[in-house]
């Protein structure tokens, strides 16, 4: 789960993402980048969403992407011919290549320990169920109404 | 190579050529990066005694050995050149994104000499290095340039300038990074200025490697792990980020009010406080590179004649613009802050010399007429107009743009400048915090904080809680501060990191990275050897142990409240038994035998 508002735009996850690929330090490979908008005061991170129906893995014309049964969307790379066409099918943009492992780079949630939500130092990155943070978010515009029509009833 | 990079670019402004050096491994190891190796450049490159705007003087953009890893905030880079507003090494540390981008693009530093013919600015990405003109960009300010920059290089570049100060030659102008971010004491932006160099634009694609990475990893783990369950690093400053301080100095009585005049109790500090700044204009936090911590602070003023929008202003800029001023108007030390920003001025030294005005305003030293309104403490528009004009060396602002010594010399009273080697002390009224007077009084760079930080010991508490109104073991604790800041400094990561973690961890993260075996003694005598060359290029520079003092109103006006009322600095007792520790003899210079210890002669 992403939670732009939280985000404090450190990049922390970036760093710690490419040190668990690459044993080294480079957020040009990192599979999340954090876009900040400086006047609108907001930071997002952006990576792979693990599509229900990745449109990266219809396009793939050797099947080197396929959708685990852990919902992972994932990369053979022995299968990966480095065509390239899955980073154009991306509608998020989230697949990139990485010239310094020659290859397709996307998240694989790190085997399901992913390195950016552990080292998250706010809390905008977690791993974990959608379904508490969309409660909170409604509960969240509930409330608004609430403070709207307590004022009425006043 | 691992940790460094391992190559410098070497840019001559004069005659536009551009090198690439291996980096000198003996001196890396020796001063790590950052400070000490900045200032170990500049020691074997210039003479101390020369002009610091002239073409002679060198600037220095370095990192460190941990700038763009995974260790405990490790986003920082630092400035070093002479300095301008003191005379003396100058040397001042930014975090953002600029420092490991530099890294990533594969350069460890630039040294830039000579001076431009015209406007220039230097545009690295990554293999290719060019200096391109920027008399387009001449005038304007720090976001417009780093806009326009961006979009005439890469949009994920990053990018370090001046703005008007700098060109202008502002004493204490600042080099700007990533728009907000400040390398900002002792006029390192004015150096910039001096050269022609409007900005540096970078962009990397490479990687940092170190030397071990499971142990790194696993250091750097626990490092953060301390910075977030330690109170202030996990909580205090996330939640108010540096201006939680207001309150805490105020309520001890040691926040230096009214040019330092009323002592350390500003009756209207819960206005300008941390608390109050998150209340009111706090958009969000914000953190540098690689941050755990978040202490930034994005601000917004919605409405009035204030009205802006930009970061900060961090406690020393709170109170520099705020209680030294007298001014309770906590949306005008915003936008005061902001202009800093935009034009390039450090924002201590811009409040500390507004306050001197005011205080030779209301003495009568100065008149209506010359400054061209009324400057009486307190007064919002006047800190807000004062910063405008001395950016742009508008007006009377000419006269502020030389700093507080400078002008309350020129009038004939520099006793009522608040400074020592002509930079403004910041916001710890050392009469409180004695330890603090000491800290001023031997800062490599005149006055300041963050060489030796005994706020952290004598009001936090951290390590441990001492006496801030004795003297006993100052001199001992100030120089392993000033030692293991140093290192901090050198190494490439953040000194707030040191409020959670220590020698042990920095070591451990340094060593990992760069695959020493060193003992921790051994890491925190490149500390001392720092501290001891910058001491050395000072000396060069013509300053004496007389230079190590604090302005008379420190050492003969005791403080009128709170518990340290009646105390006045006890300078000589401490100065005496710092130079007996740090080997130095009776007049304050490194004997013979200190310098061949630590490899520097």
């Amino acid at each position: 789960m992403l939670s732009p508002e939280k985000c404090i735009g450190c990049r922390t996850c970036e760093v710690v993402c490419s040190f668990g690929k690459i044993r080294a330090f480079n957020p040009k490979i990192s599979r999340v980048s954090v876009f900040s908008f400086d006047e609108a005061a907001v930071s997002v991170p952006m990576m792979c969403m693990q599509c229900e129906e990745p449109l990266c893995m219809k396009v793939c014309p050797t099947s080197a992407i396929t959708r685990t049964g852990d919902g992972v969307v994932a990369v053979d790379r022995d299968e990966c011919i480095g065509c390239k066409l899955c980073i154009s099918a991306c509608p998020l943009g989230n697949i990139t290549y990485s010239s310094v492992e020659g290859g397709i780079a996307k998240c694989d949630l790190c085997g399901g320990e992913p390195k950016c939500a552990e080292f998250c130092p706010s809390g905008a990155i977690e791993f974990k169920e959608p379904s508490p943070n969309v409660i909170a978010k409604k509960k969240a515009i509930a409330s608004k109404f609430k403070e709207l029509f307590g004022e009425v009833n006043e | 190579m691992f940790g460094w990079t391992g190559t410098i670019i070497r840019v001559n402004l004069t005659d536009g050529s551009i090198k690439k050096e291996s980096l000198n491994l003996r001196d890396a190891h020796l001063y790590l990066g950052g400070r000490g190796l900045g200032t170990k450049i500049i020691m074997d490159e210039i003479d101390p005694g020369i002009n610091p705007l002239s073409p002679e003087n060198k600037l220095i953009f370095m990192t460190g050995p941990l700038t763009g890893t995974m260790a405990a905030c490790p986003g920082r880079y630092e400035v070093v050149a002479k300095a301008p507003l003191t005379g003396t090494i100058g040397a001042a540390n930014s975090g953002g994104h600029f420092g490991p981008e530099l890294k990533f693009a594969g350069y460890d530093g630039i040294i830039f000499e000579g001076r431009a013919e015209k406007p220039v600015y230097l545009w690295i990405n990554d293999n290719s290095v060019e200096l391109r003109p920027a008399e387009r960009l001449w005038g304007k300010n720090t976001f417009e340039t780093t806009d326009e920059l961006l979009k005439e290089t890469a949009e994920d570049a990053r990018v370090a300038c001046i703005g008007p100060a700098g060109e202008k030659m502002v004493l204490f102008a600042t080099v700007m990074n990533d728009k907000h971010r400040a390398a900002g004491r002792s006029g390192m932006g004015a150096v910039m200025g001096s050269k022609n160099l409007k900005a540096v634009v970078v962009r990397g694609t490479r990687s940092v490697e170190v030397a071990d990475p499971e142990v790194f990893y696993e250091v750097c783990t626990e490092a953060r792990k301390k910075l977030k369950e330690h109170p202030v690093t996990g909580t205090g400053l996330p939640t108010y980020g540096t201006e939680i301080l207001i309150n805490v100095l105020n309520q001890v009585a040691a926040l230096p009010t009214r040019n330092w005049r009323d002592g350390g109790y500003f009756e209207y500090a819960e206005e300008i406080s941390g608390e109050a700044l998150r209340e009111k204009y706090l958009v969000r936090n914000k953190g540098c590179f690689g941050c755990s911590i978040g202490c930034g602070r994005v601000t917004r003023v919605p409405e009035g004649k204030y009205k802006g929008f930009g970061e900060g202003p961090e406690y020393e800029a709170g109170w520099a613009l705020g209680a030294n001023c007298g001014v309770r108007d906590l949306a005008a030390v915003c936008k005061a802050n902001f202009i800093c920003n935009e034009l390039g001025l450090d924002p201590i030294t811009m409040g500390c010399t507004i306050a001197c005005t005011m205080e030779m305003y209301e003495k009568g030293i100065i008149t209506k007429e010359e400054i061209g309104m009324e400057t009486p403490f307190g007064s919002a528009d006047a800190i807000v107009e004062l910063t405008r004009m001395t950016g742009l060396r508008e007006g009377f602002g000419d006269r502020l743009a030389e700093g507080s010594y400078r002008l309350a010399s020129a009038y004939g009273h520099p006793e009522l400048s608040m400074s020592v080697k002509k930079q403004e002390m910041p916001a710890y009224d050392a009469r409180g915090v004695q330890g603090m007077g000491l800290e001023y009084a031997t800062s490599n760079r005149g006055g300041c904080h963050v060489r030796g930080y005994m706020t952290s010991p004598e009001i936090l508490g951290v390590p441990v809680k001492l006496d801030p109104l004795v003297t006993t073991d100052k001199a001992k604790w100030l120089k392993t501060f000033q030692d293991l800041t140093a290192v901090v400094d050198s190494a490439g990561i953040c000194l707030f990191t040191t409020f959670a973690i220590g020698l042990p961890e920095i070591s451990a993260m340094l060593k990992a990275a760069i695959g020493w075996d060193y003992s921790d003694e051994e890491v925190l005598k490149i500390g001392e050897r720092i501290w001891n060359l910058e001491r050395m290029f000072n000396i060069g520079a013509g300053f004496t142990k007389a230079d190590d003092t604090l302005p008379p109103r420190l050492l003969n006006e005791p403080l009128k409240a709170g518990p340290g009322k009646g105390k006045v600095v006890e300078l000589d007792v401490m100065l005496k038994e710092y130079y007996q520790l740090r080997g130095w003899d009776e007049d304050g210079l490194p004997t013979g035998d200190k310098l061949r210890e630590l490899g520097i002669k």
